[in-house]
């Protein structure tokens, strides 16, 4: 085959995979795109389009049901971020670094909320809260929600973590620190970043989870997810779309400063490195 | 010495990994055990639990009404499964195959619509499909067709929502797997004068396979449980596994009957990782 043959024939094949990507990410992002332009969308329920309006943006805040879900799901996802991260941090480095009996059967207790189908997971609590008494509300979605995250957060601390920090910590106690001082000064930097993106992993599963939510929530009022699975039969309104896309700008922007720091903090670290 | 040890290791390990290691045995070993347990008792006459063994739960899933439900999962998760593989694939190699940089950031682009809450988006499909939405409105503008299409409350339609949202699930595993694939291998094996088909189906499938059992598990094991796209996009007219066990928690109060149903698919997701552990880690598994 001659050069600018091949050379044409590359070409050809660069430009149907892009033309493919393409197609796969407009596949992905208009379900995105549609959902934001229906929150400028002239009507009471969404039926068809109706001409343009901003209306929705400030509405929505007086509809009581919906700011009420949304804080439900806030709290909660922030409550069960933060214990998720605790007990995966702490959990992944004694899963690493210690051996005991039964660890081989936590390993694997941890991957079952991952694979098992959420529904059988959220089933299961409700059975056992049912059966020991335990109240159906806040707690119990709590608790649905942090026995799913903790797994993701253990998974992904656990892949941060190298073998030759412990030769640093081991340092940071012969000079005198003790446990918790290595812990903060020694161990914890060096995970930062599997810490951070656990968190992140936390709060997005915990903020957008139906099923558990759904299941565990008892009689009383729930998560925004499950008032939106609710309205499925009479229509989503168009202030929900509008709530929609602020959250999903927030986390878009909250992810692109994240990621401008990381730069920033690695640029300074090189240069840092070379002085 | 050894009781020096014993002392230093052991609080630490207790006080590190006790919480998570208490967490999973209270919230999932105990739990599971326990909806196994029920499947295997009765239903009272209201709707309790009779703690009595008996089979019947098993016994009614081979009802033609619930064995259709089944059957109907089944074919719906393996078709979702079998076309975000051939989907998603190809994409997962044009991704790989870009320089690092550029690689990481369409790894990302893939990820953010995820952000958005799943159930808004399966309800843009509703409104783009629905009878006077815009698919409608085009292909009757167009000439294409007379009178609008149903579209709304349609297996078809659940089918778009159960693709789309899985796709990216089965395009993760795919990508790492392809993008450690090593060059020299297939370097290799074209100077050796394989035709590049030849170097795909004998090298670049055979050494992504992990990857893409991967992905298979991660589709086809929430699609056969899901009921929340059936839910938005079918309208209660299609039915699902995830429908039924929710069904019989919720107003038909049949608890036997659901923990047998979610038995089925703690078995079939067990079947499935035990083959998935025949050639690979589990720890390998891109879950994240």
């Amino acid at each position: 085959m001659s050069i600018s043959k091949k050379r044409k024939r590359q070409r050809m094949e660069e430009f149907i995979g892009t033309t493919y990507s393409i197609a796969i990410y407009a596949i992905l992002y208009i379900p995105v795109l549609v959902m934001m332009m229906f929150s400028f969308n002239n009507q009471r329920y969404n039926y068809y389009w109706n001409g343009f309006t901003t209306q929705w943006y400030t509405k929505l805040f007086s509809n009581s049901a919906l700011i009420e879900s949304l804080w439900y799901s806030v709290v909660i996802a922030v409550l069960a971020t933060i214990i998720s991260v605790t007990i995966g941090t702490i959990g992944a480095l004694g899963l690493k670094k210690y051996e005991f009996r039964g660890k081989k059967f936590i390993n694997e207790m941890l991957y079952i909320p991952i694979i098992v189908p959420e529904i059988v997971m959220a089933v299961a609590l409700l059975v056992i809260f049912i059966k020991v008494g335990f109240a159906l509300g806040m707690g119990s979605i709590l608790i649905g929600h942090c026995t799913f995250c903790i797994p993701y957060a253990v998974v992904t601390i656990k892949g941060r973590i190298s073998g030759d920090g412990y030769s640093l910590e081991e340092a940071s106690m012969d000079l005198g620190a003790n446990r918790i001082q290595t812990f903060i000064n020694v161990t914890l930097p060096s995970i930062m970043p599997g810490v951070m993106s656990a968190a992140f992993l936390s709060f997005t599963l915990s903020i957008d989870d139906v099923v558990m939510s759904n299941m565990l929530a008892g009689a009383k009022n729930s998560t925004l997810p499950v008032l939106i699975l609710s309205m499925n039969k009479s229509g989503v309104t168009p202030d929900v779309n509008a709530l929609t896309t602020i959250m999903i700008l927030i986390i878009v922007i909250a992810m692109v400063l994240n990621n401008l720091i990381k730069n920033a903090l690695k640029k300074r670290k090189k240069t840092e490195e070379t002085i | 010495m050894k009781k020096n040890k014993f002392k230093q290791n052991t609080l630490p390990a207790l006080a590190m990994a006790g919480p998570v290691s208490l967490w999973m045995i209270l919230f999932v070993t105990l739990p599971m055990l326990y909806i196994i347990y029920i499947s295997f008792m009765s239903r009272g006459i209201f709707g309790d639990v009779v703690y009595e063994f008996s089979l019947d739960s098993y016994k009614t899933l081979l009802d033609s009404t619930y064995f259709k439900v089944i059957v109907k999962s089944m074919k719906a998760a393996f078709i979702t499964t079998l076309l975000c593989i051939l989907i998603g694939y190809p994409f997962a190699y044009y991704i790989a195959k870009q320089p690092k940089e550029v690689a990481s950031k369409l790894i990302m682009l893939v990820m953010i619509p995820f952000w958005t809450n799943s159930l808004m988006r399966l309800n843009s499909w509703l409104l783009l499909f629905q009878t006077s939405g815009p698919v409608n409105n085009f292909l009757q503008n167009a000439g294409f067709i007379d009178s609008p299409i149903s579209f709304v409350y349609t297996d078809g339609l659940v089918m778009i929502g159960m693709i789309t949202n899985m796709l990216p699930f089965a395009v993760l595993p795919m990508y790492s797997s392809i993008e450690k694939l090593s060059k020299s291998l297939l370097e290799a094996s074209a100077d050796l004068g394989a035709s590049r088909s030849t170097t795909f189906f004998n090298i670049t499938l055979p050494l992504t396979f992990p990857g893409i059992f991967s992905s298979i598990i991660l589709v086809f094991i929430p699609s056969l449980g899901i009921y929340t796209v059936t839910d938005m996009l079918g309208g209660g007219k299609v039915l699902y596994i995830g429908n039924i066990i929710k069904n019989q928690f919720g107003a038909i109060r049949n608890w036997p009957l659901g923990a047998a149903l979610s038995v089925l698919l703690i078995v079939i997701t067990g079947l499935l990782i035990f083959i998935y552990t025949r050639f690979a880690k589990i720890e390998d598994m891109e879950v994240v």
